[in-house]
């Protein structure tokens, strides 16, 4: 087959462990799998300052492009990681995705529909990619150290630490961490070790994934068909990714021989019958996979915690999988530094597993309609998806529950015990929990930029004054009361105008999109959390609110004693 | 008033962030409903929620608009 990309080989580097096995080395942090999961959490906790050992048993990037569809707030996650640049310049990004029924097109949808914001809804990128980007940012991220060909083999969690075996090319060592965040992907060796369930349901469904080098000029789009001509009574998916490589999904059916239909005997016809002519195309992976829709019952046991398809797995149809892996380690990785730092108790970590686990069960209910729909069980499904694909030529309500995935976006926290609940009225969807959106924003000298980029890492105030020169001394006071606390939260204006007093950051809305996103009149205010979720908002800037707020979201509200 | 084709699913009691929701909750509702029945009882359901929803809306023009979208291109 073809190959237009050249894998890197990572060198193993003998541990220095190997020679001192009369002693045990201990770090604060072990993580285990260099997926893209594994390493967007060593990465973050590196870029904030804390050691992190990156463990993996092999010694390269993904094999075959797997993960295809990075979606908008994985992205604005990679872009606060200093990675999502590389991905969106790489990448085909892409927001319209076409649904077809035989030979007519029944739905179409939009995933950023309005404009003004920075990334695109997906782009489509090779895993290989991004994970090849990913090393080379951990390599570059001091007090960040990877280990190939390091394969952790026993894991015994204790009350202080967890104690780890590990095997290597030239033997085997031990060592000891405070906390252990497992990346190890779905089929979870570690998850295993620990005897820890996993529980949901297999589908009765195989499906065909060829990625195809060829020259097309289908657009960047996300393109499905239900019963098409060329593949009758199965669905088909297309995809664009980078280098003129195509994603081809084939819906195979639960009888189909996987060995058998990997054949490029058996692939090439399937894709000749669907570009309907005869144009040059090769093959450059091509594998048969079923899925299934599962979470464990927690996220976090003890001092071990579990990330990505470690912890959940759901169907492709929607991207949901490494792009909620992504989320989880944005989730996590604040509220784990908090716990290093002293700065919050270790019961924070439970409110990653409680946030986390409901995105999870958010993903496999979307995940699972979808599949539902584009492999219906029974007579009845059949007849009622049969109902909803005819009459969505004609009428726009049913083309809205034509489901061929419900593409990936991020979860609105409005149950978590970290929100502190409106008491003023606010409109639109910037509740308390939500992911915050973007807005085009301009530096006070004229810099354009977005607001997402000025967001994270910390906890923020946002304060809305329309002439940010008119702050009076008390307000500034307010606003930068918080700048050493233990644990600080910088305030940033957002105006129309002026320069805020006392050195405060300050940004221009000069087309008011963050105030008619956010619902913003003068003197409102938002506490924002490092992983850029509100965690509560005000008309009125209110100093024991804020406190209260900023205890709450942290749990120093519940500090045992 | 005319048959409304327009999407229309909403559930007053559950603010949802995302247009697809509520027609999603219904129709996975209705898959739910149909779960382990034979083909004779299917049958029978759906009829039965016809007649519900047809005398909850009475008006007969607009029933019979319904029929008539229903029937197109059987």
């Amino acid at each position: 087959m073809l190959k237009t990309y050249q894998y890197p080989k990572y060198p193993f580097v003998r541990p220095a462990e190997l020679d001192h096995p009369e002693q045990t080395r201990h770090v604060p942090v072990v993580v285990v799998g260099a997926g893209p999961v594994g390493m967007c959490a060593a990465l973050d906790l590196a870029q904030k300052g804390k050691p992190v050992l990156l463990l993996d048993d092999d010694d390269t990037v993904s094999i075959g492009s797997r993960g295809v569809c990075y979606a908008k707030r994985a992205l604005e996650i990679l872009d606060r990681l200093g990675v999502g640049e590389r991905v969106v310049q790489k990448g085909v990004s892409w927001n319209v995705g076409r649904t077809f029924y035989r030979n007519d097109e029944v739905f179409s949808f939009n995933l950023v529909p309005e404009p003004d914001h920075h990334r695109p809804g997906m782009v489509n990128l090779q895993q290989y990619y991004l994970e090849e980007y990913l090393v080379d940012a951990c390599r570059a991220t001091p007090g960040l150290e990877m280990r190939w060909k390091n394969k952790v083999i026993a894991v015994t969690p204790g009350e202080t630490v967890v104690a780890l075996r590990v095997e290597t090319p030239e033997g085997a060592y031990s060592l000891t961490c405070d906390w252990l965040i497992v990346a190890d992907g779905a089929r979870s060796p570690i998850r295993h070790m620990l005897g820890l369930d996993i529980e949901g349901k297999i589908f009765m469904d195989r499906f065909l994934i060829a990625d195809v080098v060829m020259k097309a000029d289908f657009p960047a789009e996300r393109w499905f068909w239900f019963d098409p001509p060329f593949h009758p009574g199965q669905s088909v998916l297309l995809h664009k990714q980078a280098d003129n490589v195509w994603r081809i999904d084939f819906q195979l059916g639960w009888d189909a021989d996987p060995e058998l239909e990997k054949r490029p005997e058996r692939v090439i016809p399937r894709i000749q019958a669907m570009l309907g002519d005869d144009r040059e195309f090769e093959l450059e992976w091509v594998s048969v996979y079923t899925f299934q829709c599962r979470r464990m019952n927690r996220f976090n046991h003890g001092r071990v915690l579990f990330v990505g398809d470690a912890a959940h797995q759901v169907s492709p149809f929607g991207a949901r999988g490494a792009n909620s892996g992504i989320q989880d380690t944005d989730n996590l990785i604040w509220k784990l530094n908090l716990v290093l730092e002293g700065k919050a108790p270790a019961t924070l970590l439970d409110t990653y597993s409680e946030e986390r686990c409901y995105a999870a069960d958010e993903n496999i209910m979307n995940s699972t309609r979808s599949t539902d729909f584009i492999t219906p069980k029974g007579n009845a499904s059949k007849t009622l998806r049969k109902a909803v694909l005819t009459l969505a030529r004609h009428h726009p309500f049913a083309r809205k529950l034509v489901n061929s995935g419900r593409l990936s976006v991020p979860s609105f926290y409005v149950d978590s015990s970290l929100n502190t609940p409106d008491c003023d009225a606010f409109n639109g969807r910037m509740v308390p929990g939500a992911p915050m959106d973007d807005a085009p924003v301009t530096t006070p000298a004229g810099t354009p930029g977005w607001l997402l980029n000025h967001m994270g890492n910390r906890f923020q105030l946002l304060y809305y004054t329309e002439d940010a020169s008119t702050i009076d001394p008390a307000t500034a006071a307010t606003l930068t009361r918080w700048a050493i606390a233990p644990v600080p939260i910088e305030p940033l204006v957002i105006a129309t105008q002026g320069t805020a007093p006392d050195n405060i950051a300050t940004l221009h809305d000069g087309k008011g999109r963050v105030r008619e996103r956010y619902d913003l009149t003068p003197g409102s205010v938002y506490l924002l959390r490092p992983d850029q979720h509100v965690a509560a908002r005000w008309r009125t800037l209110d100093p024991d609110a804020i406190d209260a707020a900023l205890a709450r979201a942290t749990y120093r509200d519940r500090w045992a004693d | 008033m005319s048959l409304n084709t327009q999407p229309n699913f909403h559930n007053p009691e559950k603010h949802t962030f995302y247009d697809y929701s509520p027609g999603d909750d219904f129709y996975a509702m209705l898959i739910e409903a149909h779960r382990d029945l034979s083909d004779e009882q299917s049958a029978l359901l759906n009829a039965r929620l016809v007649l519900l929803l047809a005398n909850h809306i009475g008006d007969l023009r607009i029933l019979e608009e319904a029929i008539t979208a229903a029937k197109a291109d059987l």
